[in-house]
């Protein structure tokens, strides 16, 4: 069997992503002797041509010339695997999707004709066929070297579609909201961080997106009363995965 | 074909973080235009900013960059610290600085060796060097993860920490925490120290150019968290009167602003940071740096490099000190409430000088924000570099030139998912 090909790719994303491969110090020279990495342009000059066995994406589709693009990564792509918030549900950079894009590129650019940009920030999987997805801004490491060894070896990787609630429970860490009163997004956001911010004293703040049906109806009034003001509820929900909680939400 | 009118076209400058192009216009053997083309496509930071909660920067403008996040959070916290007049405890300063010092050692290992050693012994990229310098790669790599590992510890999260807030941190690490730390951090300065030396053995082009520097100081310390500005050449001027001095303007070739200071080209991050402060380095940094053939000042920006490892000695000396001083603050933040009005805060990333600016309205929300990042301020300094690199070297061929413009714009470890808010090199010989 020939060695597999990996190849990264990066849309409008701040580079954090890409960057957890290069953060598996430990990993990544056994990683290298298992798969060839073919392009990879933030860490190597070395580009091959296509086709790829697995590509990962990170990053949105802000530019027509990027919607032709991933349609192109689309084809080269055996398998294609969406990374972080960016690439599953538009980034932050999706706030946009909410206000007018024009009055945004006025606010920061002096003469905005100059920019070539869509209206919206927009998923991979609104443009091509995704088969496995990454949540997380950033995406976690664990969850990285799973998906590669998964597909290394041709099973599927192990993403499990809970919440971080139940992952927080699993620690054992004591509950922000149930001990002390902090608002924390754990109980509709989706799994795979290990429950970080509460084992830091800090209420999740949704960076890897919703779970499966998120009953914010349920939440919200909890949040209200551990001390978020009413115009502040969207706004935690308008973050990193903001067109991904907009959909998703069952109290609006 | 005339010799004088070849053109040169290069695929994606790799290496870099972001997505660019570089086009260099020869008419006549002279250089008629350079431009650093970003075509990393625009996020509206500064836009959607607006009617955002006065606490929320640190954690959003995180995410303009995830190599250098924490420069990020640091830099909006002290603007918001600043607007609201609130001033952090000394202690909760230094584990910011000791976050910080995470984030250069991480930042500046992936440069140095997964990024710019690779052009010195030409190699298409670190990971193929392996089998071969593992003396470099895999001491590399062991550096970049104690980066990474005090920036767990403290931050929660290598990438996008989780763990900054205004006042402070959400919470803050038992002494005994920081044991395993001071381990990891004693043997990476071992191996910084020896990978110091195997670098300073590299050839390095003779390239020394006369841009004005622009950096923090820092009284005793090497600037990293916080400090007063500093240039090399006009008068020094306070944080609060940074945007009389520099100017962003609209170039058509770019999604990045350029920025201007007094309205002259300069250039910030590590040589700048280092030619204007050495003096202040640890006594084991300072020796290395003399070891490795640096004087008190650098203008060589293929030197970079080896301020780079200069500057990771430094930051790992500084961890194990803070580390050592170390008692566990009572609280891990102090209260910051909202007061209307304008905060200004500077940090120094590890590409240079980060500046952020907010106006806070009386409903405790953001009016305006400015963000001027490191790579945007040395756009224009990097063009002239190139221009100048282009005319000396009018002789080479078209493939060694573009190798050439394309190592001297990794010098400058460009940031451009940071300055857009990558690069294809087009060379046009008319």
């Amino acid at each position: 069997m020939s060695t597999p090909t990996l190849a990264v790719w990066k849309f409008a994303s701040c580079d954090g992503c890409q960057l957890t491969l290069l953060d598996c110090e430990d990993e990544l020279l056994t990683l290298a002797s298992q798969v060839r990495i073919a392009t990879f342009l933030e860490a190597s000059s070395a580009i091959v041509d296509g086709p790829y066995d697995v590509s990962l994406v990170e990053g949105s589709i802000t530019t027509a010339a990027d919607e032709r693009r991933i349609k192109e990564i689309r084809e080269q792509s055996r398998t294609l695997v969406t990374i972080g918030a960016c690439a599953t549900a538009g980034g932050i950079q999706a706030l946009r999707n909410f206000a007018d894009v024009d009055e945004f590129a006025s606010v920061v650019y002096a003469k905005p004709e100059y920019i070539d940009t869509l209206a919206t920030s927009t998923p991979a999987a609104a443009h091509v066929e995704v088969d496995y997805q990454l949540q997380g801004c950033p995406i976690d490491r664990g969850q990285l070297l799973e998906t590669l060894a998964a597909l290394l070896v041709g099973r599927k990787p192990r993403l499990p579609a809970k919440t971080v609630c139940t992952e927080c429970k699993l620690r054992g860490v004591t509950c922000v909201v149930v001990a002390e009163g902090i608002p924390c997004l754990g109980p509709v956001t989706h799994a795979g961080c290990g429950a970080l911010c509460p084992t830091y004293h800090r209420g999740c703040y949704g960076c890897f997106g919703p779970a499966a049906t998120p009953n914010t109806a349920a939440l919200i009034p909890v949040l209200r009363r551990d001390g978020i003001p009413a115009d502040g509820v969207d706004r935690v929900f308008s973050t990193f995965n903001v067109a991904n909680f907009a959909a998703e939400r069952n109290d609006t | 074909m005339n010799p004088e009118t070849r053109t040169i076209a290069v695929g994606a400058l790799t290496r870099v973080e972001g997505e660019g192009a570089l086009r260099v216009t020869l008419s006549g053997g002279v250089v008629e235009s350079v431009e650093l083309n970003i075509y990393e496509p625009p996020r509206f930071f500064e836009a959607f900013l607006r009617g955002r909660a006065y606490t929320e920067p640190p954690d959003l403008t995180a995410r303009v960059c995830g190599i250098c996040p924490v420069a990020y959070q640091i830099s909006a916290a002290n603007a918001i610290e600043d607007a609201c007049g609130v001033t952090v405890p000394e202690e909760l300063v230094a584990l910011r600085r000791l976050l910080y010092c995470g984030e250069w050692i991480h930042s500046h290992a992936l440069h140095i060796f997964l990024l710019h050693t690779p052009d010195f012994l030409g190699y298409p990229d670190g990971i193929s060097m392996a089998k071969d310098r593992p003396d470099l790669i895999e001491r590399g790599l062991a550096i970049k993860k104690t980066g990474n590992r005090l920036m767990e510890q403290i931050g929660g999260r290598a990438i996008h920490p989780i763990n900054v807030r205004l006042g402070g941190f959400y919470s803050v690490p038992h002494k005994h925490d920081l044991d395993p730390l001071a381990e990891m951090l004693r043997r990476s300065l071992d191996q910084a120290t020896d990978v110091l030396q195997l670098v300073a053995q590299f050839e390095f082009p003779d390239a020394e150019f006369d841009h004005e520097l622009l950096s923090l100081t820092d009284g005793e310390r090497y600037p990293i968290e916080n400090g007063t500005i500093k240039r090399s050449t006009g008068k020094p001027f306070q944080v609060a009167d940074f945007s009389e001095h520099v100017v962003e303007t609209q170039v058509k070739h770019s999604t990045a602003l350029h920025a201007t200071l007094d309205g002259q080209r300069y250039l910030t991050g590590p040589l700048a940071r280092y030619s204007l402060n050495s003096a202040a380095l640890s006594p084991v940094a300072r020796e290395a740096a003399a070891a490795a053939g640096l004087g008190a000042q650098c203008r060589n920006p293929f030197r970079s490099i080896l301020v780079r490892a200069v500057e990771v000695i430094y930051a790992i000396e500084e961890s194990l000190r803070i580390i050592a001083e170390y008692e566990r603050p009572a609280r891990p933040f102090v209260d910051v409430p909202a007061r209307a009005g304008i905060g200004h805060g500077v940090s120094e990333a590890p590409r240079g000088l980060l500046y952020h600016r907010y106006e806070i309205g009386d409903d405790n929300l953001i009016r305006s924000a400015t963000i001027v990042p490191p790579t945007a301020q040395n756009q224009a300094a990097i063009e002239h570099e190139m221009a100048e690199l282009v005319e000396t070297n009018l002789a080479v061929d078209d493939a060694m030139l573009t190798s050439l413009c394309e190592k001297a714009i990794r010098n400058h470890d460009p940031c451009i998912s940071c300055s857009a808010h990558f690069l294809t090199l087009t060379v046009d010989r008319k």
